[in-house]
């Protein structure tokens, strides 16, 4: 890439945002076709039951509507929800569309209400009578693996999805050498994505042309029209599938659901486009969740803090159903369990558990941020026992930059690397060694401060085929249009991200134009190449690359014609101000209209070459990237009412070159919000009944304008070398690092009350006790987690009297 | 049944025949077309369907149509519309573009309603004005925190304006 740049690199602002502030963009629910009809989708309130009856008569009858459908009616037309994960001795856990004689979760659909209106359709639905026999629900995924525990899907014999080992180095050896061995059970809560725009289809079938035409709100457009054609029986290329505007995906749009087989199939069958609209409720009860595994980690270290070797146990609870990437998501997490630290030896084993919820996927970060979190987590334990400052061991344990590229024993190769560096610049951007003398000040007058530090890698932009179920390639096209405008077409699908501004700075970088010049046209399946999507960071290192590469194509092809034209040497030119100048002579420079004409008229162009201005390349990288940060997070904890104050966040990230750092900053800073919804507030809790009780945003909290302190955001620099951009990719980075830093602060600020861990999220009621269990110390050494626990002081015993008492 | 209502909508009056069960946002989206106000909850919580009603920012899925019947009705289609606006952009929409105020844009018609009316009240809001203002108003993608610089931006540019 070109040092001086014109657009790359710019805080350009968006291209695409002019229709959104103006509210005259579209997303699914804005498109109204004329005869469209409505669908809901009546579900299940059991999380195990027998569908004994389902008794439509009264709906059917009812005004406005036009037909009630149970599983019944689409025997043998749709075909079951696809899982593209392959695992070996993967269980078979098969989903109908619509529930068949059974219902494994609370949510699942058990038929499918069509009316003439919203209103018609909601009263109808009331009128749906379902007959349901009760089954013992499987909720606890430690039990569902269990034995005696009810099997979800005979014949099998057990709720065990699959088992995933992988092993690297000399394990028992580095138990055996250890001076210290440390152990933890660490929980990664059931997360909701929560995308603001739920879930929405629209389907019309032209019997004329024989097109069925798909608006989804969905991250993989192209992925999505080859599952419709297939679960359909209709041929692949009378489908079509676009995305409108996509308010928001973090995963949980990264799949193929049942709704959007039955609608485009009613679509078909009704002969009028039909429409269903996703409700808050169902977003939470029938949309991926994200997360929920119990992990069991043994460290061995000696005792200068050096890691020998670790030994991880993972139960993944899947819920009841495979999604697309239902079990693969657990095994990322093992991928990346050796953090950014060199581990010598390490042992994994990852089980994934059948049980009657909602199934999980991938969420924003998708197994990255539960490993991360665990080895960060384990690094602060690892301090605290040996009396260490979190920095120092991290950095101990660091590879150097010269180390790279860096295979872990997992046999994961990270691209290109500076640890140290950004963990020395996050130090100093939050004045650390400060704010450790602050702490020990304040807590002498009993005030909770606690500081922590993440220093995080990930694995992104997603990925080498080899490694992806449905190949981990990115196209576009790029045609410069007669006019000298330029389109670019990627199969990358983007929802907010951006791109539509960043490539077009591509764009007019690489040709000399103005990014006005340059339209990017995306998620629409009859209009651009196929392609995979967006997701897994990796819609600009990816779909980027490809795109960059068909403009190196086409300028290319363009300084061969001027070089024909004028007989300089094509390696001569420079693009810039609608011209192609030549370096060494003016008269041998021509206006790019010019030479597009020349290529478009096809008179003068060079002996053999072709016509046009079209250039289209699938791009297939040879690796992930590895983007990596050091994140610092400041709180305080209220000793009265256990209330964690966020005072402080700075973070240090590396996602390679960028090409517009705005939209890398939001990136950062949704990811970083994010991160403290897990912390913090999220938590998608099912009772023993398998009934989803944070259910609705009244309870199930996500972070709302006032959670955040002001973040700061830097930047360095590593260049991947995995593409010819540098590009490493940006959009999961902060739910990657911050979850750590914020846990690791919050456990660092009740170390003076014996606290070595605490599970997520960090509510008031959880962390009070945890105060509670033992007196607050008149004055607390840093590594207190040592401290044996004493009885309850007297004063405290007197406070919670007291307490109770008001 | 059957009511008739008479409001304003981004200066337009409009007289309607609704069901009295029709909420708001759906008479703004579906009746007149006004498909820029969004529906992420319809239960109050997530104010995407934020609009101006009377000036005041209200969660249009929270009200019956019927309750608004006589009212002067300000949906995001409208709000280059308000004063201050110079023809163009309003200067909270200006904010939101010149800082990066949305990704998805989903949430934003409402925290733009939300922000003009914060502005009005409160024309040289603090950091934690602004954050206290937009509590209702739920976003999945910016952080918050380039919404904020987008209302700041507002602001400053709002009064240079009245100068
Ligand atoms: S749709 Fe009205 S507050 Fe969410
Ligand atoms: S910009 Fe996507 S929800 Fe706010």
């Amino acid at each position: 890439m070109a040092t001086a740049t014109k657009f790359i690199g710019k805080p350009l602002k968006r291209k695409e945002d002019p229709r959104l502030i103006q509210g005259i963009a579209h997303y699914v629910d804005d498109l109204v076709l004329a005869g469209m009809l409505h669908a809901g989708f009546v579900r299940s309130p059991h999380a195990h039951a027998v569908v004994k009856s389902i008794d439509s008569t009264k709906a059917q009858s009812a005004p406005g509507v036009v037909g009630v459908f149970t599983a019944e009616d689409f025997r043998g037309q749709i075909g079951i929800v696809p899982c593209a994960a392959q695992l070996p001795d993967l269980k078979g856990a098969p989903r109908p569309v619509l529930a068949t004689g059974r219902v494994r979760f609370v949510g699942e659909a058990v038929a499918v209400v069509v009316a003439s209106d919203r209103y018609a359709l909601r009263d109808a639905m009331d009128l749906v009578e379902v007959d349901y026999e009760p089954l013992t629900p499987v909720v606890d995924p430690e039990k569902a693996i269990s034995k005696n525990a009810p099997v979800l899907h005979e014949p099998s014999a057990d709720n065990v999805s699959f088992r995933w080992e992988l092993e690297g180095g000399d394990v028992k050896r580095a138990f055996k050498q250890a001076d210290k061995v440390i152990r933890q059970r660490i929980l990664n809560q059931r997360l909701v994505p929560m995308a603001m725009e739920p879930r929405g289809v629209l389907a019309e079938y032209k019997r004329g042309e024989k097109t069925l035409t798909v608006w989804s709100s969905t991250q993989i457009p192209h992925l999505l029209k080859t599952q419709l054609a297939a679960m359909l029986g209709t041929p692949e290329h009378s489908v079509r599938v676009i995305t409108p505007e996509v308010g928001g995906g973090f995963g949980s749009k990264l799949n193929v659901y049942p709704e959007e087989a039955i609608v485009a199939h009613l679509a078909m069958r009704l002969g009028h486009p039909v429409k269903w609209m996703e409700s808050r409720r169902e977003n939470f009860v029938c949309t991926i969740h994200g997360r929920d595994q119990i992990a069991d980690v043994e460290a061995a270290v000696s005792k200068d803090g050096t890691l020998l070797g670790t030994k991880w146990r993972i139960i993944a609870d899947l819920g009841a159903y495979y999604q697309l990437l239902t079990p693969l998501v657990p095994t990322l997490t093992g991928l990346m369990l050796a953090g950014s630290y060199k581990v010598p030896a390490i042992k994994i084993e990852i089980i994934g558990a059948l049980t009657n919820k909602m199934a999980t996927d991938a969420y924003r970060g998708a197994g990255r941020p539960e490993a991360t979190y665990y080895v960060e987590r384990l690094m602060d334990l690892i301090a605290a026992e040996l009396k260490m400052d979190p920095a120092e061991i991290r950095r101990k344990n660091f590879p150097l930059p010269k180390e790279f590229p860096y295979t872990t024993p997992t046999g994961v190769a990270y691209d290109s690397a500076n640890y140290q560096r950004s963990l020395d610049i996050a130090l100093k951007k939050s004045g650390y060694a400060k704010l450790r003398k602050e702490q020990a000040a304040l807590r002498k007058q009993g005030r909770y401060l606690g500081i922590g530090v993440s220093t995080y890698v990930e694995i992104c932009a997603m990925g080498p085929s080899s490694a992806m179920p449905a190949g981990g390639w990115e196209s576009a096209t790029v045609r410069v249009e007669p006019t000298g405008k330029v389109t670019i077409l990627t199969g990358a699908s983007p929802h907010g991200q951006g791109q539509e501004t960043s490539f077009a700075q591509m764009g007019a970088e690489v040709l000399g134009l103005t990014p006005d010049d340059v339209n990017v046209v995306h998620g629409d399946t009859g209009a651009v190449p196929y392609g995979i999507g967006t997701f897994g960071s990796r819609g600009t290192a990816v779909g980027g690359t490809a795109a960059y590469m068909s403009l190196v194509k086409l300028r290319d092809k363009l300084a061969k014609i001027v070089g024909h034209l004028t007989g300089e040497d094509p390696k001569n030119f420079v693009f810039g101000g609608g011209s192609i100048s030549s370096k060494s002579s003016a008269n041998k420079s021509i206006s790019l209209g010019e030479a597009i004409g020349a290529a478009y008229t096809a008179k003068t162009l060079p002996q053999g070459m072709e016509p046009g201005l079209e250039a289209t390349t699938f791009f297939e990288p040879t690796n992930f990237t590895f983007p990596f940060g050091a994140h610092v997070c400041v709180v305080e904890i209220d000793a009265e009412t256990g209330g964690v104050r966020l005072l402080k966040y700075v973070a240090v990230d590396d996602c390679g070159n960028v090409l517009n750092p705005l939209l890398v900053e939001g990136q950062v800073h949704g990811g970083i919000v994010q991160s403290v919804g897990q912390a913090m507030f999220e938590e998608a809790v099912y009772d023993e009944h398998g009934q989803l009780i944070t259910g609705e945003l009244m309870d199930y909290a996500i972070p709302r304008a006032d959670a955040m302190p002001w973040m700061e955001t830097h930047r360095t620099v590593t260049p991947s070398p995995v593409n010819p951009l540098g590009v490493k990719g940006v959009g999961e980075a902060g739910t990657i690092g911050a979850t750590p830093a914020i846990i690791n602060a919050v456990v660092d600020a009740l170390a003076p009350f014996g606290v070595r861990h605490v599970d997520m999220p960090v509510k008031r009621e959880r962390i009070w006790k945890l105060m509670r269990r033992k007196a607050a110390p008149k004055r607390a050494p840093r590594a207190a987690a040592k401290a044996k626990p004493k009885k309850k002081s007297k004063s405290a015993a007197r406070r919670r009297t007291s307490r109770r008492a008001r | 049944m059957s009511v008739e209502i008479q409001v304003r909508v981004n200066g337009q009056p409009r007289q309607s025949t609704v069901e009295p069960r029709t909420l708001l946002v759906h008479y703004l989206r579906d009746v007149l077309g006004l498909t820029g106000t969004h529906v992420g909850c319809e239960t109050s919580l997530c104010g995407a369907c934020t609009v101006l009603l009377d000036g005041r920012a209200v969660k249009s899925c929270t009200m019956l149509a019927v309750q608004a019947d006589g009212a002067n009705i300000t949906t995001i289609e409208g709000v280059s519309g308000l004063n201050g606006s110079n023809g163009g952009l309003h200067p909270v929409q200006e904010g939101f573009w010149e800082k990066h105020g949305l990704q998805c844009g989903f949430c934003t018609p409402g925290m733009i309603c939300a922000s003009v009316e914060l502005l009005s009240k409160n024309p040289n809001p603090s950091e934690a004005e602004i954050r206290h203002a937009l509590h209702g108003n739920l976003c999945r993608c910016t952080g918050y925190q380039k919404i904020v610089e987008s209302v700041r931006y507002a602001a400053g540019k709002m009064k240079a304006r009245k100068r």
